[in-house]
């Protein structure tokens, strides 16, 4: 249905393939490579079974995305489904068992150890959860670690970290040490650094998990900011539903080490897989979670009032147009031409199935 | 039981196997002489490039002004731990100058200024090594073991055969006994910086060269000083065990030549000075070490400013020091040397309090040493007495309650063990046939870590039977026993107040750094002057070293109890003695047990030097090796202290893992 909004849309699907992770497996313990070419049918799953029972550990099983130019891909999972293993292997911290992971159509998996080492300093950044700053070096060393690594000379280094510190707005905090700051600020001094080589593939290991709810918050504006602003091609890991449909374009949910589901909130929310995907999304908020884009019809033509709409803004946030106007209002692009418009009885359709559903 | 009271007639089974004494002893050294005909050129040639720096080093130290030293040590003091710590170091700096021990003073310097690098670096290699490679790791544990409780005296004599006679025999075995600790630490360091640290230096593309030096190797830094801290401490304290080969003029020699002489008031003021050098270099080591740790950052210009004031300061004094040649040397008549007035007083207070420690001594003599060692039976037999059979029937009817008792109170294990402290009370520790004390520490090390330490323990037993030795093991064991079962009470009294009571706890703590950082020989001096030698005096020796760390396994281990278990008993309405005995102590056992085995280590180590106050066990054989320069003699006494160190530690560490994991507790380290 999102035909209607096409240039507004900007629809992720339709860019070009950043990174391809196909049929990636990780198996901590000896096991036979046999597995890795089975189809996922009743017989693997019994095989992985077996795998499990005899000490292996199966931390990711046929794991197979694309994530497109310039999209925030989200990784949700609870703790054990692998999700962490998942963004390892992709930059290759963690070896994977069996795949290929296509970065710009080069397998990353074939790269030199060399070849290895200047991707990372070039193209890729990665914030972890627990910052993994360097506790010897100040936040402005921190920050200019990478391009040291590199070989950058000190003057040229510091002066683009004192950017990318400003860019988090951490300016004025240079030499301190991280022991002496917040753990909010320490996760933006994660950010800064990540940011520091000006990577195209940006990997966020749970970035947010380890702060407090406000401060997350907080950080979670930082970051759509900062994305706006840069426009990377992002994996971002975290374990909180509710963080993943705020930040994600599209949203893959792993358990046990296999993906169940991909897709954006909404068809996550309105087409769940399975139960499990049914009982996480039983308590989100509808209202968050579908976007104009998802409850838009085409113009009727007797629909008076009209709002200027974006097809990914959220429908709690288009909901004050109903106000006067309960029965409906009609949907403008941003040149001001009519493009849909959005009626009362099509959102509490939507509303009531939902319900029926998980009940 | 019945063996005992037949074991007149079965002599073999407290006095053993002899006859495998000499095939062993004598194979070491036909190895050891071929080692040294065959490779005495390689050894000389280490020794000459190690006797370099150290001559080196020792001219400098004697050459430079006593002034300017002095200064630049306070300097040092202040940079590393403030003002407090630069005031000691000149107080302790001028003692050293003012009582004329200047000299040795800078020869023990020189000594541990060569050997603490040298043990260090050798480490931190080792330490990388075993963190890098797992088999490296399993043979260093094994070697590291091994370096630390085999006790120093008895590879002085290979290396005085190999390296010949002189100060580098010193270094070496400092070397040898100072770098385990730094091998754990940097092993340990270097093991458990977090993952997304390492991950992080490799996401940002570093080579394995950058991630290991500017990723793992600062972040494990704190660690490392750690071990940088207690190895320059183990340092001091074998250089100055190793002054017994004497030739270098150390303060080691000094204080070792005037107790053999019983000349104590010499040998207390040089004690002292080796007292006051051991707390200078571990504060100043362990200053720098926390410095690391806060990384809290000085401007750098104030300090380049800083150290050009400080080397011009240090330039004036040396000019100066020219002019004023008392500033140079301190002159001879303005030596303070009471120690004659310290012998009189000491002399006098003996005459007229002597007494009071003669009553002492033999009051823990009859009541605990000697029956201990040789057992009532033969006591009252030695002191003209004989136990009619009705008393000795009395005394195990009183025992068999106490069993019961201990049934009821601990179960059945309390009771075997009340049974066994009675019977080797009753017969003494020496008199014990080899039979039961294998047969009950194969039992309790099968217990506790299963089958594999319980032939770890049996097979080093066997050896001690095997070579001969099992007569002064049984001493050691005894007077091991002794005095770890002593600190075990007092130490562990003394934890648990310090544990509720935050103002003994302040007043311990220092009280407990001074007594780890004095190295061990300077015990001896007091011990000896009250007590006079014997085996009373080596128990207090023993204990007063070896009760620091069950003081602190036990406050440490009863302070980190999770505070809602505390209230929880308070909030059941648990008394204060029932808090501590049936909340505090039981959940606080693993930490108390890896206090206890760190005693007996502590105490092993002791019993040798304690042989110089005339015990007659191990300690002692390993001694009368050492003057023999009998390798074999002196190398298959100590394998058996390392074994006797072993088993225990192996028993309890299994019993204490078992424990925590049942508690649930973390792991808690014993570095």
């Amino acid at each position: 249905m999102t035909y209607f909004l096409d240039d507004q849309i900007g629809s992720a699907k339709d860019r070009k393939v950043k990174l391809s992770c196909r049929n990636i497996w990780k198996c901590y313990g000896p096991m036979d490579s046999g597995i890795y070419q089975m189809r996922d049918t009743p017989e693997r799953a019994s095989a992985v079974a077996a795998l499990r029972s005899s000490g292996c550990v199966p931390a990711a099983i046929d794991v197979s995305f694309d994530v497109h130019a310039g999209e925030i891909f989200v990784i949700m999972g609870l703790s054990g489904s692998g999700k962490s293993t998942v963004i390892r292997c992709l930059s290759r911290l963690v070896e994977p068992s069996y795949g290929e992971i296509l970065f710009d159509g080069e397998d990353l998996l074939e790269a030199s150890p060399k070849r290895l080492i200047e991707i990372r300093r070039r193209r890729m950044g990665m914030v972890f959860q627990s910052f993994g700053l360097l506790p010897h070096l100040t936040v402005l060393e921190n920050v200019a670690f990478p391009l040291r690594v590199q070989g950058v000379d000190r003057q040229r280094r510091e002066s683009r970290a004192s950017e990318m510190i400003e860019l988090v707005g951490l300016k004025g905090r240079e030499c301190a040490f991280p022991a002496q700051l917040s753990g909010g600020q320490q996760q933006r001094v994660g950010i800064a650094r990540s940011l520091a080589v000006e990577p195209e593939l940006w990997f966020l290991d749970e970035p947010f998990s380890a702060l407090d709810p406000l401060i997350r918050r907080q950080m979670q504006n930082e970051f759509l900011r900062l994305q706006t602003l840069l426009k990377k091609t992002i994996v971002f890991i975290t374990h909180d539903f509710l963080e993943a449909i705020r930040l994600a374009d599209r949203i893959a949910i792993m358990k046990d080490g296999q993906i169940i589901q991909i897709g954006s909130a909404a068809e996550i929310v309105l087409k769940p897989a399975n139960d499990y995907v049914r009982e996480f999304t039983r308590d989100v908020p509808l209202a968050h979670v579908l976007t104009v884009a998802d409850v838009i019809e085409p113009y009727r033509g007797h629909l008076q009032a009209t709002q200027s709409c974006g097809a990914d803004m959220s429908l709690l946030d288009a909901m004050p147009s109903f106000a006067g106007n309960l029965e409906g209002f009609a949907v403008t692009n941003s040149s001001g031409a009519i493009v849909g418009e959005i009626t009362a009885s099509k959102v509490l359709t939507i509303f009531a199935e939902s319900q029926e559903r998980t009940r | 039981m019945p063996l005992f009271y037949f074991q007149h007639d079965l002599t073999w089974l407290t006095n053993t196997a002899v006859w495998l004494k000499g095939p062993i002893e004598r194979g070491l050294n036909l190895v050891m002489d071929m080692f040294v005909a065959n490779f005495s050129w390689a050894f000389g040639a280490i020794s000459w490039l190690l006797s370099w720096p150290l001559t080196e080093l020792q001219g400098m130290l004697q050459w430079l002004p006593w002034s300017v030293t002095l200064v630049a040590f306070t300097l040092v003091g202040f940079a590393a731990a403030g003002c407090r710590l630069a005031i000691f170091t000149a107080a302790s700096l001028f003692y050293m100058v003012a009582t004329g021990y200047w000299q040795e003073s800078m020869n023990t310097l020189a000594l541990v200024g060569v050997a603490a690098p040298l043990a260090a670096g050798v480490g931190f290699g080792m330490g990388v090594l075993g963190y890098r490679s797992g088999v490296a790791r399993r043979v260093l544990i094994v070697c590291l073991d091994l370096m630390q409780t085999v006790p120093a005296f008895s590879y002085l004599v290979p290396l005085l055969l190999l390296f010949g006679f002189g100060p580098v025999v010193g270094l070496i075995a400092s070397a040898i006994y100072a770098c385990p600790p730094m091998v754990r630490n940097v092993m340990h360091g270097l093991a458990s910086v977090p993952s997304a640290l390492v991950e992080s230096g490799e996401m940002s593309g570093a080579t394995r060269w950058q991630s290991f030096w500017w990723v793992r190797v600062p972040a494990a830094l704190p660690q490392i000083m750690v071990g940088v801290n207690q190895t320059i401490m183990a340092t001091l304290s074998m250089v100055i065990i190793a002054s017994v080969i004497g030739g270098f003029n150390d303060i080691g020699w000094e204080v070792l030549s005037t107790m053999r002489k019983a000349q104590f008031g010499q040998s207390l003021m040089s004690g002292m000075v080796i007292a006051l050098m051991a707390m200078i270099l571990d504060r100043i080591s362990a200053g720098f070490a926390s410095h690391v740790r806060s990384t809290v950052n000085t401007p750098t210009v104030s300090r380049s400013n800083a150290l050009a004031a400080s080397a011009l300061l240090l330039l004036a004094l040396f000019a100066a020091s020219m002019l004023f040649p008392a500033m140079r040397q301190w002159p001879s008549e303005w030596r303070v040397y009471p120690a004659a007035q310290i012998n009189d007083f000491l002399s006098y207070t003996v005459s007229r309090y002597g007494w009071v420690f003669a009553e002492i001594k033999q009051i823990v003599n009859f009541c605990i040493l000697l029956p201990l060692k040789i057992g009532w039976l033969r006591l009252f037999d030695a002191t003209g007495y004989t136990i009619s059979p009705v008393n000795q029937a009395a005394y195990w009817v009183a025992v068999l309650c106490a069993m019961l008792l201990a049934s009821f109170a601990w179960k059945g294990r309390g009771a075997v063990l009340v049974a066994l402290v009675a019977a080797a009370c009753f017969f003494g520790l020496t008199n014990i046939p080899w039979p039961v004390l294998f047969m009950v520490v194969g039992v309790a090390a099968w217990q506790a870590g299963g089958v594999g330490t319980a032939g770890f323990s049996l097979a080093g037993m066997s050896f001690i039977l095997m070579t001969g030795l099992w007569g002064p093991a049984m001493l050691s064991l005894y007077l091991c026993a002794a005095a770890v079962a002593l600190s075990f009470v007092v130490g562990g009294a003394l934890g648990a107040l310090a544990a509720s009571n935050d103002r003994f706890s302040a007043f311990i703590r220092p009280v407990n750094d001074t007594l780890q950082t004095i190295p061990q020989f300077v015990y001896l001096i007091p011990v000896i002057f009250l007590f006079q030698v014997g085996d009373f005096s080596a128990l207090i020796a023993i204990v007063a070293f070896s009760i620091v760390p069950m003081i602190r396994y036990t406050e440490h281990g009863i302070r980190s109890i999770d505070h809602e278990i505390s209230e929880a008993a308070i909030g059941m309405g648990c008394s204060t003695l029932q808090k501590r005995f049936q909340i505090d102590l039981p959940i606080a056992s693993p930490a108390i047990m890896l206090g206890l085995n760190q005693t007996i280590m502590y105490a092993l180590s002791m019993l040798v030097i304690a042989a110089l106050v005339g015990t007659r066990d191990l300690g002692q054989s390993v001694y009368i090796a050492l003057t023999n320069a009998d390798t074999g003699a002196a190398l298959t006494t100590g394998f058996s202290i390392a074994i006797i160190g072993m088993v225990a530690d192996r028993i309890i560490q299994a019993w204490a893992k078992k424990r925590q994991r049942q508690l649930g507790l973390q792991e808690i380290r014993s570095a």
